[in-house]
């Protein structure tokens, strides 16, 4: 085997090399030489492994990130005409030219806010018990072990469940409060791992000290817990609605809409007490549900409208994914242990 | 121009943001409409221009879950209005008695089946009922692979047969008018529910054949060939277009489509004004989605129904083929 200049470089000169044979013991000597020769030999092939590995891996990456970067910048080209701000206001409609995605992106955000308000607490609440207050007996590996199930349960399970349960079990109907329980459950046992995951890797000293001075299992929660695993948590939590964002299954199982050109009632009214839930009730679209039936339309002016969307819909995934990183940025700055 | 729609668009984006932005006519009144996705591109253009004329004093919401899934919610009282691309079967009318749904039959277009090839297919310049239903019956599977093996005056190319899936009531059309009996066709086809994957298969195949809705062959006439069919030998050939499903001689592949209407939403004024408007801008705008118009009395004809309280159906609950729009207006009449 042939070495590299380089590893022949890295090992010490054989004058030296000598020293390490018993002294007076030539044949020690020429031992210690041969092995010298195929341990150099060994490095060489390491090496060379490492440098495939590399180069395999940032093949790996450059794949991923290239096939990204061509269906992002061919939807871009393919939707960019269509990027006007009068696409944002104007509800959809049978002429290409005229449709807009007002309603879609307004009923995302307001699902996508329900989702966060069910699935954040539960999720996190959960994930405390679980973590810090569970006893460790068969109940809770039953627990544990179904959580991390249930986070590759297929979304249509979800849709199908929640068509039983939310609309017509609770007569929920087709609402934006079904689509966002849906959602929040969705998600949920991504939260609850998400918030485990973070608080397992608080060390366990700092709990120790907090009940050395005798505070209790609430205030050690209160006081470091919650604060030095926020930046994971709200991590999970992101990259759980960036999964939920997209989704389109469960939701045309309970039954959203593909065309609607009106929005729901506004929270905030001008009579006493300023705020309603009445939107919770609205029937609704979603972003993906109309991207899907654009590009299901003869019209091939329709399919320019979807690109335009389909972009703003991973803008809209990706500035979720910048908070998360900014927040957990953020948080483990203030991190003072 | 631009600052004011930046700023209007602005405007709305941060309100949004904070809730949803807020319409003035609170608890405005709502007509509910789902079913069949072929029916929804003449429900769309209504709803569309109806909620612009009433300026959004009453609202109304159009969902797609095909013939069979609007029947379910419609029959379960979910829905005022369903859209149906087939007449109502047996046991969707029994699932309505059951749940004491009674209903207006409204047929609003008709739409014409089109079987396509591509462009450079030079061969295929008509096609008979008979040797489609060769190629698409059960018994073709694996064994009718080449043109040839149909007529063997054609090519001895590969056929590659592209149709809707199994839950569309244009492959249940299809295969009853052609093959005999409704979902009876052979398996090894491509298949999708997005009739732009059939069409992006024809036009990059040479020996590609589909089948779709007049529509997306209206929109894709540079891509697609559209092929006459011959209904019996000894018949000639039509081509697939306004004209000849109107006089009725595209056959059989000329599909009346339906909305159905509950009595009980027929009661509330909403819907009342939303059927009126239906019923007068029906044939305009089923025109413009590429969709045959009736006659302007068969639109007339189902307001009569309506204000006789004339219900149910003029089908028997049994699939049929090959009905024109003379034989719909006079079995309309009779109800």
């Amino acid at each position: 085997m042939k070495q590299s200049p380089r590893s022949l470089r890295s090992l010490p000169p054989r004058g030296h090399v000598s020293t390490f044979g018993r002294p007076g013991g030539t044949d020690m000597a020429r031992m210690a030489r041969k092995d010298i020769g195929e341990i150099r030999g060994i490095i060489a092939r390491a090496k060379r492994l490492d440098v495939i590995f590399g180069v395999a891996g940032l093949l790996a990456l450059g794949l991923g990130l290239l096939t990204f970067a061509t269906l992002f910048v061919d939807m871009a080209l393919d939707g960019y005409s269509r990027l006007t701000p009068d696409f944002f206001t104007e509800f959809p409609s049978r002429r290409a030219e005229r449709a807009g995605i007002l309603s879609a992106w307004v009923g995302t955000t307001l699902v996508m806010l329900v989702t966060a308000c069910v699935a954040v607490p539960l999720g996190v609440a959960a994930g405390i018990y679980l973590e810090e207050y569970a006893p460790r007996n068969w109940v809770t590996d039953i627990i544990e072990i179904n959580i991390a199930n249930l986070a590759g349960v297929p979304s249509i399970i979800y849709g199908l469940l929640a068509l039983g349960l939310f609309v017509y079990e609770f007569s929920l109907g087709q609402s934006i409060l079904t689509a966002g329980l849906t959602l929040a459950l969705l998600i949920l046992p991504v939260v609850i791992v998400a918030t485990r995951e973070a608080i397992r890797s608080i060390p366990s000293h700092i709990r120790e000290g907090a009940y050395a001075l005798g505070a209790t299992k609430w205030q050690v929660v209160q006081h470091h817990i919650l604060p030095y695993s926020m930046g994971g948590i709200m991590t999970g939590v992101i990259i759980g609605m960036a999964r939920a964002i997209g989704e389109t299954a469960p939701i045309i199982t309970i039954g959203a809409l593909t065309f609607i050109a009106f929005l729901p009632a506004s929270p905030v009214t001008g009579t006493f007490p300023f705020l309603s839930f009445e939107w919770l009730q609205s029937p609704f679209t979603v972003m993906p549900i109309q991207i899907f039936n654009w590009t299901s339309r003869p019209d091939p002016n329709f399919h320019a409208n979807a690109a335009a969307a389909g972009f703003v819909l991973v803008l809209m995934t990706l500035t979720m994914n910048g908070l998360a990183i900014w927040l957990r940025y953020r948080i483990r700055r203030n991190i003072k242990w | 121009m631009i600052s004011t729609n930046f700023k209007r668009a602005v405007s709305v984006l941060s309100f949004g943001l904070i809730a949803a932005a807020g319409t003035a006519q609170a608890g405005a009144t709502l007509v509910t409409i789902d079913g069949s996705s072929t029916v929804y591109p003449v429900t769309e253009a209504v709803a569309e221009e109806f909620q612009i004329s009433k300026k959004g004093a009453i609202r109304v919401t159009v969902g797609i879950s095909g013939t069979g899934g609007g029947f379910k919610k419609f029959c379960r009282g979910e829905v005022d209005i369903s859209g149906a691309s087939r007449p109502i079967l047996k046991s969707e009318m029994e699932a309505c008695a059951k749940a004491g749904i009674k209903y207006f039959e409204l047929p609003v277009a008709f739409d014409a089946i089109t079987v396509v090839v591509n462009p450079k297919n030079t061969f295929l310049n008509q096609v008979t009922v008979e040797e489609l239903k060769k190629m698409w019956e059960p018994a073709a599977q694996g064994k009718v692979a080449k043109w040839k093996d149909i007529n063997p005056a054609w090519p001895d190319l590969p056929l590659k047969l592209f149709g809707p899936g199994a839950d569309s009531g244009t492959f249940d059309y299809f295969t009853e008018a052609v093959v005999g009996k409704a979902k009876s066709s052979r398996g090894d086809f491509t298949a999708s529910e997005d009739d732009n994957v059939l069409v992006q298969g024809v036009s990059q195949d040479k020996g590609g054949l589909a089948y779709f809705g007049y529509a997306y062959y209206a929109e894709n006439m540079a891509r697609v060939k559209a092929v006459p069919i011959v209904d019996k030998a000894g018949k000639t050939a039509v081509s697939p277009s306004m004209e000849t499903v109107i006089s009725g001689k595209y056959q059989p592949l000329s599909r009346p489509i339906f909305i159905y209407l509950s009595e009980k939403a027929w009661q509330r004024a909403e819907v009342k004004e939303f059927i009126a408007f239906y019923m007068n801008q029906g044939a305009k705008l089923a025109k413009e989605v590429k969709y045959v118009p009736l006659p302007a009395k068969a639109y007339e004809g189902n307001l009569e129904h309506l204000k006789k309280g004339k219900l149910g159906t003029v089908f028997g609950g049994t699939p049929e083929v090959g009905i024109t729009i003379e034989e719909l207006m006079k079995r309309e009449g009779k109800l």
